[in-house]
């Protein structure tokens, strides 16, 4: 019984894949939406911590994180390096490294909660079925002894248990929607530019039609021609396709062009989650203000002004609200954990709104 | 220096690494403790196996520990000096006509199953003209009195029982075994310490007593007397065919070893990479020149090369050591760091060094050797144990120096002695297990070493 | 490119063919010696070998650039990755040879220069580079690795050195200095191990400062810090700088003039505001236009982005490189022949032939 759903189940998927891959290859250079495209709840994160052993103590390097996100929509999670980013990724994924000190938390994948799963079942499931990543460089991730193509085919393999043929077609199909001519399938990573092989890495994670993509400085190495070739392949795929986005970043000035939602984090916690168009204008956390300022502009006369200080060691964070220390608006409340203000879907943990909002 | 403090936390991480290093720490202060109480000289002069070094040691006797492992025990040597052993008593009186009568009594108990060696009295005198006259005589456990010798002794005479010919006579006379149905008396030994007229013949177990009685003629001669007796254990080690304590050789195998193999691992390390560096560095028909020695030298198998350097050249040591190192400067090593110092070449920081003016040399020495050091020390420290297996290998081949006493040797000797026919297994298994504890010491420290320097390693 | 080649750097044969200097107009009172760097019609050329030995084209890094930069002035280099800034830079740094062209510095002719006579200027120029961490050896602390230029441009006095050491540490913010003299790179922060890569271009003191991509491998949030830095220094030690960078957000803040540089060649120059106002070649529109500003505005809009990929360098396409992506391209023109230099004023130079109504203020003879 359970192995006839089994099978059923990855029928369905399959037939899911080749579905939004032909969708893909349809879609228009809009960002407006094909059809009527509704937005429902996708991904729900609550009080996620993840933990690591190392020699001088556990880091705590995601540190209770709770955000939603709908179908369609991209949350563009950002902050400075070694505030945690990147192991929210490894969170959401459950791709854990070995010392592993803490790991806690609900990750729910619209009715399924993901943590109770098991790992065979998470594995077959979820990682890479409904969830998939590209992760931070990688460009660089791709195996260089493998072909591309076989490499993009191999989730399908992998997961779905395609016939080669099936899945090398699925995989051609991939590479025209993201812009790689379709004679690359027989050749090796080296063979390819930077911009190449990040779009090979895309269409790695969307081969077999998962709903959530989860991005990790896309761009952060590649040129800007290229890095806005890439941000428009993004915006078509949101556009046309019910998939979401998840970019983490440093480059505040990039994000901007997919993002939906912003979440700032820091030092382990999100700080701020407004909506975009808000957020850009006028970002209510004091640090968000002050990343904002800092970041040069090609289009404004303003001097960007740096922040002092560093972020606090993630080993032994401070007592109450993290960014204190260099916090222009510091006041003695500040010492005590600040509350989570709501304002409709924003919501921002600031002693500065205590009282405002919902 | 804080490298090393941190080196050795990370050492001490690993258990396998603890005892590593406390093997070979425990081989380096062995080595040290045996250069000082057996300096080298004397080394070499013990293990000539001189009569007059090796008198008091048994042939191809067992170590005394073997005794703990039987029932039965084998007899243990004996040594003692008269007038300052308990058991061997002397007494001095003065005769009326001048000289002395001196009266020497070693009584002791012999309860083996076994038959000792042989028995030596060797005694030293001091006279003018007339020399002493000694009458040896022992009791044995029946009650039976026998005349060993008796006979003159000059300044330094030696009187060996088992060779004495009148003795034997006696003894089958006083055995009386019927020769036609059973064996003659095979030796003086066997008439002395088994019971008369028992066939098979049964050792007598119980209190011997060895009476000397020496008559000196002159005022202030005196006879001095040591008595051994050679059992079939001796010492820690036993010894060999001839007569050799082979403690000399067991201690002093490490040092030998350990330097070798030191220096062996150290100097082709530090040659090829220096090399190796030199290589990647300018590149060109230098590099192209390196790599195909290194191909050439690594096809050719050394061991022949050395075996023919033995036989036709020399047979010496150092030779062999600096021919090995030479053999193994251009190896498969030069490859492996070619491809660190490869990648290394490329650094940015070396851009940076030859932007501010740096000259090659220095970019060598200081820029990248540091480099590609930690990635060498375990490869070193893993390789002492090949070379010392490799000194060993040439001595048991016969081409090692002979008159050097390493492990190799002795396994040569108790290979050319048939040791394993005869049951002598101790002669071979003591430099087999140190040579053992030696590879796996060096070796466990060297795979630990490896994987704190190695990081990829590390998981494992 | 699914051949595999061996590039071998070409050894400069003036010559010889490839060796051919170009033609320039340059006027006499350019050739003034408050020049810290003057380079005309420079070509870096690299040697393809095919299976070792067999030629097989040539690499055409930089193919006829003309530069001039003097002391306190900053101008940027920009371009994307494969466009011939780095190899520019290195060339200027003579971390390889020029192929053809003249590259003067503090008015000696460096093209040739060898062992001594290059050290002297190696110490005239101090080099930032683009990764911190892998542009100090890990295995050396801050003493030693800002000791070694000294040590090696002959400062015997150990007391000298130190003093040198602490005054450069101060110079970049670096303080308490003792906190920082012992310590390993690793143990640094990203944007600290940047600044320890600066004082260690400036502790010779420098007559000219080439900074490649000094901060793209830093922290959005850091950057600026340094980038300030890096002015404030020029300021206080009148530098010239060269700043490389594929970031235009960045070269508003800190350079004066820009060279927008595109397949080996420089397509346009001009002042920074003239270069983001009155923006001339379309490959600069492009990049303008592909540079975001966290705008609420972007995510609501595609980006227009020529297509195609920037041009191998071994076969480049004839006439303007940029013509196979260009949206303006003209027919039987701009595949045909390389653009001249036209002149827009203010010292605004463009290679397109959008503008051949312009004044011609330099051509170039065709060879390609």
């Amino acid at each position: 019984m359970a192995k006839e759903k089994k099978i059923t189940r990855k029928e369905d998927a399959i037939l899911e894949a080749k579905r939004k891959a032909e969708l893909m290859s349809m879609m228009s250079e809009t960002t407006h939406k094909v059809g009527d495209v509704k937005h429902e709840l996708l991904l729900s994160i609550k009080d996620l911590k993840l933990h690591f052993e190392t020699v001088r103590g556990p880091v705590q390097a995601v540190d209770g994180v709770n955000f939603d996100l709908v179908t369609n929509k991209a949350v563009v999670v950002v902050g400075e390096s070694g505030c945690g980013k990147s192991s929210l990724a490894k969170a959401i994924l459950r791709l854990l490294p070995r010392n592993v000190a803490h790991y806690s938390g609900e990750v729910w994948l619209r009715d399924i909660e993901t943590m109770g799963l098991s790992e065979e079942e998470y594995r077959e499931d979820i990682r890479w079925v409904k969830i998939s990543m590209v992760p931070q460089a990688a460009m660089n991730s791709l195996n260089p002894v493998l072909r591309v193509g076989d490499q993009v085919a191999e989730p399908m393999l992998v997961h779905y248990g395609m016939p080669k043929e099936e899945a090398m077609e699925q995989a051609a199909i991939m590479f025209r929607n993201v812009g790689v001519p379709v004679d690359f399938l027989t050749r090796y990573p080296f063979e390819l530019s930077g911009g190449m092989r990040q779009r090979v890495a895309i269409a790695m994670a969307l081969v077999t039609g998962p709903d959530l993509v989860i991005l990790d400085e896309p761009t952060s190495a590649l040129d800007v021609l290229t890095q806005a070739n890439i941000f428009n392949l993004l915006k078509r795929i949101k556009a046309n396709l019910e998939t979401s986005f998840i970019l983490i970043t440093h480059d505040i000035s990039t994000s901007s062009e997919l993002a939906d939602i912003v979440a700032v984090m820091y030092a382990g916690k999100i700080i701020e989650v407004s909506e975009s168009h808000r957020f850009f204008s006028e970002p209510r956390h004091p640090y968000a203000r002050a990343l904002m300022a800092s970041v040069p502009r090609l289009r404004e006369r303003e001097e960007p002004h740096f922040i002092e200080g560093k972020p606090p060691s993630l080993i032994n964070p401070p007592t109450g609200c993290r960014f204190k220390d260099r916090c222009p608006n510091r006041f003695e409340k500040c010492e005590e954990e600040p509350p989570t203000v709501v304002f409709g879907d924003d919501w921002v943990a600031c002693w500065l709104y205590e009282g405002q909002g919902e | 220096m804080k490298k090393f403090k941190d080196t050795f936390q990370d050492i001490v991480r690993y258990p396998s690494a603890v005892v590593g290093l406390l093997i070979v720490l425990a081989l380096i202060v062995f080595s040290i403790y045996t250069m000082i109480t057996i300096p080298y000289k004397e080394a070499i002069h013990l293990w000539k196996g001189t009569e007059a070094v090796v008198y008091k040691n048994p042939r191809n006797a067992r170590p005394t520990w073997v005794n703990w492992f039987r029932k039965d025990k084998l007899p243990v040597s004996v040594d003692v000096y008269a007038g300052e052993d308990e058991d061997f008593t002397k007494e001095v009186t003065p005769r009326k006509k001048g000289g002395n009568q001196i009266e020497f009594n070693y009584e002791f108990d012999y309860n083996y199953n076994q038959l000792p060696q042989d028995i030596f009295i060797y005694f030293k005198s001091n006279y003018v003209d007339k020399n002493p006259f000694v009458v040896i005589n022992m009791t044995t456990p029946a009650g039976e009195e026998i005349k060993i010798y008796d006979g003159g002794i000059s300044r330094a005479t030696n009187v060996r029982f088992g060779q004495e010919e009148k003795l034997l006579t006696r003894l089958v006379r006083l055995h009386g075994r019927d020769t036609e149905t059973q064996d003659q008396l095979r030796s003086v030994i066997e008439g002395l310490f088994t019971k008369m007229g028992s066939y098979p013949p049964v050792v007598d177990k119980g209190t011997y007593t060895i009476n000397v009685k020496a008559t000196t003629f002159e005022e202030g001669s005196d006879v001095e007397a040591e008595l051994v007796m050679h059992g079939t254990v001796f010492g820690l080690f036993g010894t060999d065919h001839m007569r050799r304590d082979l403690k000399v050789a067991i201690m002093w195998g490490a040092p030998i070893a350990l330097a070798f193999g030191l220096t062996a691992a150290l100097g082709t390390a530090l040659i090829s990479m220096f090399i190796a560096a030199l290589g990647t560095w300018f590149g060109g028909w230098l590099d192209e020149l390196i790599q195909r020695i290194t191909e050439v030298n690594m096809v050719i198998p050394y061991l022949s090369i050395l075996i023919m350097v033995g036989t036709f050249y020399s047979r010496s040591i150092w030779v062999l050591l600096l021919v090995t190192i030479l053999l193994n400067i251009f190896s498969g090593a030069i490859k492996s760091r070619r491809a660190i110092f490869l990648q290394v070449r490329e650094s940015t920081y070396i851009e940076a060094a030859k932007a501010y003016g740096a000259s090659d040399y220095r970019i060598i020495i200081r820029y990248m050797i540091p480099r590609v050091i930690p990635m060498i020390i375990p490869g070193l420290v893993s390789a002492v144990p090949a070379y010392v297996f490799l000194e060993a290998s040439l001595a048991i081949l016969g081409l090692g120096d002979p008159t050097v006493p390493t492990w190799g040797k002795i396994i040569n000797d108790a290979r050319t002695n048939g040791a394993l026919y005869q049951g002598m297994f101790y002669w071979i298994l003591e430099p087999a297990v140190f040579l053992m504890i030696t590879g796996l010491g060096f070796a466990m420290l060297g795979f630990a070493l490896d994987r704190i320097f190695n990081p990829r390693l590390r998981g494992m | 490119m699914t051949e595999q080649y061996e590039e071998k750097e070409f050894e400069q044969k003036p010559e010889e063919i490839i060796g051919e200097f170009n033609n320039s107009e340059i006027s006499e009172d350019e050739l003034d010696d408050g020049f810290v760097l003057d380079i005309r019609g420079l070509k870096v050329y690299f040697e393809l070998r095919k299976r070792g030995f067999q030629h097989a084209g040539f690499v055409r890094a930089v193919d006829g650039v003309d530069l001039k930069l003097q002391r306190g002035e900053t101008i940027a280099i920009v371009g994307e990755s494969g466009c011939g800034k780095t190899s520019l830079m290195k060339t200027i740094l003579r971390l390889n040879t020029p192929t053809g062209g003249e590259i003067e510095f503090d008015g000696e002719i460096i093209n040739d220069l060898k062992a001594d006579a290059l050290k002297n200027v190696r110490r005239k120029i101090g080099y930032v580079q683009q990764d911190p961490y892998g542009a100090l050896a890990p295995f050396m602390n801050v003493r030693t690795i800002l000791e070694e230029p000294l040590i090696i441009n002959g400062v015997k006095n150990k007391q000298e050195r130190f003093e040198r050491v602490v005054k450069v540490l101060e110079e970049v913010r670096m303080t308490p200095v003792e906190d920082f003299l012992e310590k390993f790179p690793h143990q640094l922060s990203g944007g600290q191990q940047q600044r320890i890569v600066i004082a260690r271009a400036m502790i010779l003191d420098p007559i000219l400062l080439v900074a490649d991509e000094p901060v793209s491998m830093l922290d959005a949030s850091v950057r600026v810090e340094i980038l300030k830095l890096l002015r404030a220094l020029q300021e206080e030690h009148h530098l010239a700088v060269i700043y490389i960078t594929h970031d235009l957000a960045t070269v508003r803040y800190f350079s004066e003039y820009i060279y927008v540089m595109y397949a080996g060649q420089v397509i346009e120059k001009a002042q920074e505001s003239d270069l983001i106002n009155k923006t001339a070649h379309p490959y600069t529109h492009a990049l303008l236009a592909a540079t975001s500003d966290p705008d609420p505005k972007n995510v609501d809009e595609f980006q227009d982005v020529p297509p195609g990929e920037p041009p191998s360098l071994v076969t480049p396409p004839k006439g303007c490189r940029f013509h196979p992506r260009c949206p303006h391209m003209i027919s039987d023109l701009c595949e045909v022949q390389r653009p001249p230099e036209f002149e827009l004023g203010d010292d605004h130079l463009v290679a397109c032939w959008l503008f051949r109504e312009r004044p011609i203020h330099r051509e170039f003879t065709a060879e390609e």
